[in-house]
């Protein structure tokens, strides 16, 4: 067998090459960055830093020299373009922080760096991280490697398409109400959105408060253990932060169960799957891939297990209230005055604001302030968000009542495959209903991730989607570990389309 | 119940967003679309539930760190200042406000 280009290897294979001496941090970045230049037409990346990428990997590569055997030191990484960094311009995908330089590091920023990761760059994303398709960025789409002409869902649009084409073996992404799991499927990829608190936020240009998350994009559920593993755990900076012990992830996926077996290492593991999760409007070749997956699953011992989650339609109307509502308050931010953009023409402070914001913001953006300002205008907030909050409250509750019937509930991400680039640009309300699976998991601050288990119309990757209890990431990364070591569908990659 | 230009207006101003007639005539359109979906909201009885404003609060009580009542860093004004459209000595400038 010929030894595979680096680029086919994900983070712990790279890792493992690295510590052999099989090559140098030098010789994959050069490649890496090499592949981001012949791949730009796919408008992954907002911003490549070269040098700065060079000269982290020959830090790592003395690192590796004076005996450093951290799995990540001098793996290549990039971040979604909302997490701040010295570095690099952070833009959130929006002119109105064009050009922005932040005077500090995201603290995940800080730690992978501290882990040894080497940043290649800033990727594309919905601006603000509102949208589903990353055709919400104000400077470029973002193509799908699958079939150019699709999307590659979002908000983490550009993560996703990136470790997808292989220009990446792993990406930080943010998840607010499916950011992660929903481009993951898209791009026939894995990706993990952990307990709200376990990934500190700090850093992490605000969208909802209480529903944002950080997590990983990466090939397997072993990668994204590993990149997890690293920039987790409990950070002052942070007042929502979960004050628990770091978790080694990594350690987790491997771990037998009471009675397992090589053959069932899912022995007794009970999946739930809710009824509502399979609605009519269930796209019929992506229920179709769901269901040889929970066929796998049950295979390799899982118990597949009927719950209910009655509220799941009710989840969009909750969710596009209280996102909006928490949007329009950490945006109020952008003033013209203290960074971002500001418009050239203005006769009085008010027109100052006004001008600058609606230069600044594009249309999706727009329209959730005012969705939001409209909410928690006086007279409208019983009504609207009070109500959201309170239901919510019961959406969260319908979970618990499935985690007492099962371990892990099962699903799918999004009810169809990718969809064509422009299909759905003038009708919000549409991009809106497409979330209904993961905005659940996302009111209630539950982990979740997408797996890869199949194809459907268009031959265009179909994903699963796995949801924990509270800071149960373990037992999702092992389910989906088992899963990925039964079947490879995770090593799929598509084809280059030109030499 | 619909709402109106006029609401659209009304909540743009509050928003500090200029909006043309175009952009009003669109949002106007698109709220109401998407107010319609969540009017299956408002008919769930939900009168003794509480809200959940932050998500770990469902499994456990939410408590607010309080940190030590002391300097931790230094501020470094130039560098945060950095991205300021338009400051002079440390100061962010602005037009005029009273006369």
């Amino acid at each position: 067998m010929s030894r595979a280009a680096p680029h086919e290897l994900g983070v712990a294979d790279l890792g493992r090459a690295l510590a052999a001496r099989e090559l140098s941090s030098v010789e994959l970045t050069t490649h890496l960055l090499e592949r981001f230049a012949a791949h730009e037409r796919l408008g992954t990346a907002l911003a490549i830093d070269g040098e700065g990428a060079l000269a982290q990997a020959r830090a790592a590569d003395r690192r590796r020299a004076e005996g450093d055997v951290g799995a990540l030191v001098g793996v290549p990484i990039a971040h979604k373009d909302i997490f701040v960094t010295r570095a690099m311009p952070s833009t959130a995908g929006s002119r109105m922080l064009e050009g922005y330089r932040s005077p500090f590091d995201a603290t995940v920023v800080a730690r992978l760096a501290d882990a040894g990761t080497v940043t290649l760059g800033k990727l594309n994303c919905d601006e603000f991280a509102m949208g589903s398709s990353t055709e919400n960025s104000a400077y470029h789409p973002t193509l799908n490697p699958w079939d150019e002409t699709r999307v590659p869902g979002g908000s983490s649009g550009g993560s996703a398409a990136a470790v997808a084409a292989r220009l990446l073996p792993a990406a930080t992404g943010t998840d607010t109400g499916g950011s992660i799991r929903q481009p993951a499927s898209f791009c026939g990829i894995t990706g993990i959105k952990p307990t709200y608190g376990v990934c500190s936020r700090y850093g992490m240009i605000a969208f909802a408060s209480s529903l944002d998350q950080a997590g990983v994009l990466a090939r397997s559920a072993e990668d994204c253990a590993l990149v997890l593993g690293a920039m987790s755990g409990f950070d002052a900076r942070d007042s929502t932060s979960a004050e628990r012990p770091p978790q080694d992830f990594h350690a987790m996926i491997a771990a037998a169960r009471p009675g397992a077996t090589a053959m069932r290492p899912l022995e007794g593991l009970r999946i739930g799957v809710p009824k509502e999760f399979f609605p009519a409007a269930l796209a019929g070749d992506v229920e179709q891939a769901l269901r040889a997956a929970l066929a796998e699953l049950a295979g390799l011992g899982a118990v597949l297990v009927d719950v209910g989650l009655p509220r799941t339609e009710l989840s969009i109307p909750v969710y596009y209230l209280i996102a909006p509502a928490e949007a329009s308050s950490n945006l109020s931010r952008y003033d013209g005055v203290r960074y971002g953009h500001r418009a050239e023409r203005f006769a009085d402070l008010g027109e100052l604001y006004r001008a600058s914001r609606s230069e600044g913001f594009g249309a999706e953006v727009k329209r959730r302030i005012m969705i939001g300002t409209y909410v928690l205008s006086h007279g409208y907030y019983d009504a609207y968000y009070l109500q959201a909050q309170k239901l919510r409250r019961m959406i969260a509750d319908d979970f618990q009542a499935c985690f007492r019937e099962c371990d892990v509930i099962a699903g799918p991400v999004a009810p169809t495959v990718a969809w064509p680039i422009g299909a759905q640009r003038d009708d919000p309300v549409a991009n809106y209903l497409a979330d209904i699976f993961t905005l659940p998991a996302s009111l209630a601050g539950l982990p979740g991730m997408s797996i890869p288990v199949g194809f459907g119309a268009g031959a265009m990757p179909v994903g699963l989607q796995l949801v924990g209890n509270y800071f149960a990431e373990g037992t999702l990364l092992h389910a989906a570990h088992a899963f990925q070591r039964a079947t490879d569908w995770h090593v799929r990659a598509p084809s280059e389309g030109r030499p | 119940m619909a709402l109106t230009p006029l609401d659209v207006r009304r909540i743009a101003e509050l928003a500090r967003l200029d909006l043309d007639a175009d952009e009003q005539a669109r949002m106007l359109g698109q709220l109401n679309s998407f107010f319609r979906i969540v009017e299956q909201m408002s008919a769930v009885e939900t009168s003794g539930v509480e809200p959940l404003y932050t998500p770990l609060a469902a499994v456990e009580a939410p408590h607010l760190r309080l940190r030590d009542d002391a300097v931790t860093e230094a501020v470094d004004r130039d560098a945060n200042q950095e991205s300021a459209p338009l400051t002079k000595d440390g100061l962010y400038l602005v037009p005029k406000v009273i006369e």
